[in-house]
């Protein structure tokens, strides 16, 4: 193992986000505040119970997993990408490391970042609402898992991106509507029953669902449905990666 | 592990043929003695960066065998990979990083333990010791250059390949790269350069390699391949113009200006003979004149033309 070439670009992509901080940590934080506000204040006055628990603290699990998703997502594709795109990569590919390797200093990188802002989501909304957290370690298993199996897709997207369009179009044109309509804001109970069965089909239904059992013990799907999806799901990514490496995809000509 | 005499790089039947079915290079068989410097030489396309690219690791070869040390590159490409630095053609560099904060990156990535006081060497070897905590996007293309060279040096390679290391740089700074790749060499590092400078595999190399569509043509002693190639001329300034070189001197291989008022003899050098005694008796029996003589000797950019025409 090159524990020290790990530590380089784990450091290097760590620095990164030191000197984007305002990007990284201080935007996700207001954008979620808003988030409060307009969900939560606005809308939850309306309604005001889901499942026993109130608007504002069941909207707090989609929250994170949005938040989580979608820096995952950027923070490995950008950091895999923009080496690419600016021509430094060469090092990474020229130097005595393994795909393992590269994967654990990237995608460890890009995973600490959204962990890291996954508990400052936390945070922030036991600042708006009182909040339970019935298994706090399952919590922190989900925010782990979730985290580092969308850190592999970035990676997967960084690697296959040649333009900064397609940089974009998996977060914004795939992830957020998943979100959207993957049970962040509303129970699927509150669905006709066609929409309900349609859902069942989008992947992040079963993040949240995880998540949100973790901390009110209510779920759209059984709790350990949902650990072998993300953990079946990163192991997916993972043999990706690894192909990608082995045959050079897009990396070496 | 290696016997002393053992190539410290061998490249044995080396083809690389792209997806779109250019075949860059073709059947390359090259070997690099320890603390040697070749320069490889060639026009755009030639094959010179993708030798590299390959033996670097970041150009997976079609076919043929590639060693570093003993190493393949291949099987054993950690090994292999620590042992070469590369300085990359292109001034790619971080914008937002520090040249300190760089050049520590580097030495991790390639397995070595932090050494402050090495990356200070380098640093200082390269004069960018003033700009340690400059942002490189704030550096000038010909530091960038440097910082590019340092990066390379940071692990303490054995192989060095500079890939057009002194492109785009100033006759100042070229001087310099010329002097820290004599002491590299001092040091006992060995160079792989490309350029598209004679001047400077003839300034600096030991040996020469001449690469043409992914072929190499010939790879000879600098020395020697300007002695065997390299051809010497006598210039003779007439006093009178001539219409035509008359019957008396058809024997020597002269050539008459367009202005008729210059004669051109090429002469074997390293021969016994260079024929110049016999023409000037000859040039006075035929009542030519001429004001003025000057010799010239073809330079290794003659030589390289010369040889890249004749294998096109």
């Amino acid at each position: 193992m090159n524990f020290y070439a790990v530590m380089a670009i784990y450091k290097f992509e760590m620095a990164r986000t030191r000197r984007t901080l305002v990007q990284s940590i201080v935007a996700p934080v207001i954008s979620t505040s808003l988030y409060f506000i307009v969900f939560g204040a606005a809308i939850g006055s309306r309604i005001t119970e889901v499942g026993g628990v109130s608007y504002g603290a069941f909207i707090v699990p989609g929250l994170i997993m949005l938040n989580l998703l979608m820096h995952s997502i950027s923070n490995a594709s950008f950091g895999i990408y923009f080496p690419k795109f600016i021509g430094t990569v060469y090092e990474v590919l020229s130097a005595p490391v393994s795909t393992v390797e590269v994967v654990l200093g990237y995608v460890g990188a890009a995973a600490t970042k959204s962990i890291i802002l996954g508990l400052i989501i936390l945070a922030t909304a036991t600042l708006f609402i009182p909040l339970r957290i019935e298994h706090p370690l399952i919590m922190l298993l989900f925010i782990f898992l979730t985290s580092i199996t969308f850190s592999l897709l970035g990676f997967i997207l960084g690697i296959w991106a040649d333009n900064f369009e397609k940089l974009s179009v998996v977060p914004s044109l795939i992830i957020t509507p998943l979100v959207f309509l993957g049970g962040s804001f509303y129970s699927t109970d509150m669905l006709p029953p066609f929409w309900q069965s349609v859902t069942l089909f989008n992947p992040v239904l079963y993040l949240v669902s995880g998540l949100r059992w973790s901390f009110y013990e209510i779920s759209e799907v059984n709790v350990l449905v949902s650990l072998v999806c993300i953990t079946g799901f990163m192991l997916l990514c993972f043999s990706v990666v690894l192909y990608m490496f082995r045959t050079g995809y897009k990396l070496r000509t | 592990m290696n016997a002393v005499s053992e190539p410290i790089l061998s490249i044995q039947n080396l083809n690389k043929t792209f997806a779109d079915g250019f075949q860059a290079l073709k059947n390359i068989n090259l070997e690099i003695q320890k603390g040697e410097i070749i320069a490889l030489l060639g026009p755009n396309g030639a094959g010179k960066t993708t030798l590299i690219s390959t033996i670097c690791g970041i150009v997976q070869a079609t076919s043929g065998k590639v060693t570093v040390a003993g190493y393949d590159i291949t099987r054993d490409y950690r090994k292999t990979r620590s042992i070469i630095g590369l300085v990359p053609q292109e001034l790619t560099t971080e914008s937002f990083e520090t040249v300190w904060n760089t050049l520590v990156f580097s030495r991790g990535l390639f397995g070595k333990k932090a050494n402050s006081a090495h990356i200070e060497k380098v640093l200082k070897a390269l004069s960018l010791w003033d700009k340690k905590d400059n942002m490189l996007m704030t550096l000038s293309g010909g530091m960038k250059r440097r910082v590019l060279i340092a990066k390379a040096l940071s692990h303490e390679p054995a192989v060095l390949f500079l890939d057009e290391p002194t492109a785009g740089v100033d006759v100042s700074l070229r001087k310099d790269m010329w002097k820290i790749v004599q002491e590299l060499k001092g040091d006992g590092v060995t160079i792989i350069l490309t350029t598209h400078y004679i001047e400077e595999a003839e300034e600096i190399a030991d040996r020469v390699g001449v690469i043409n569509a992914g072929e190499i043509i010939l790879v000879e002693d600098k020395t020697e391949l300007m002695s065997k190639l390299g051809k010497k001329q006598v210039s003779l300034d007439l006093c009178d113009p001539l219409a035509t070189i008359p019957q008396s001197l058809a024997g020597y291989s002269l050539e008459l200006s367009e202005n008729k008022d210059q004669l051109t003899y090429t002469f074997d050098s390293s021969g016994d003979r260079t024929g110049i005694t016999s023409l000037l008796d000859d040039l006075k029996a035929a009542d030519i004149y001429f004001r003025d003589l000057n010799t010239t000797q073809s330079s290794l950019e003659d030589i390289f033309v010369n040889l890249v025409e004749e294998s096109s």
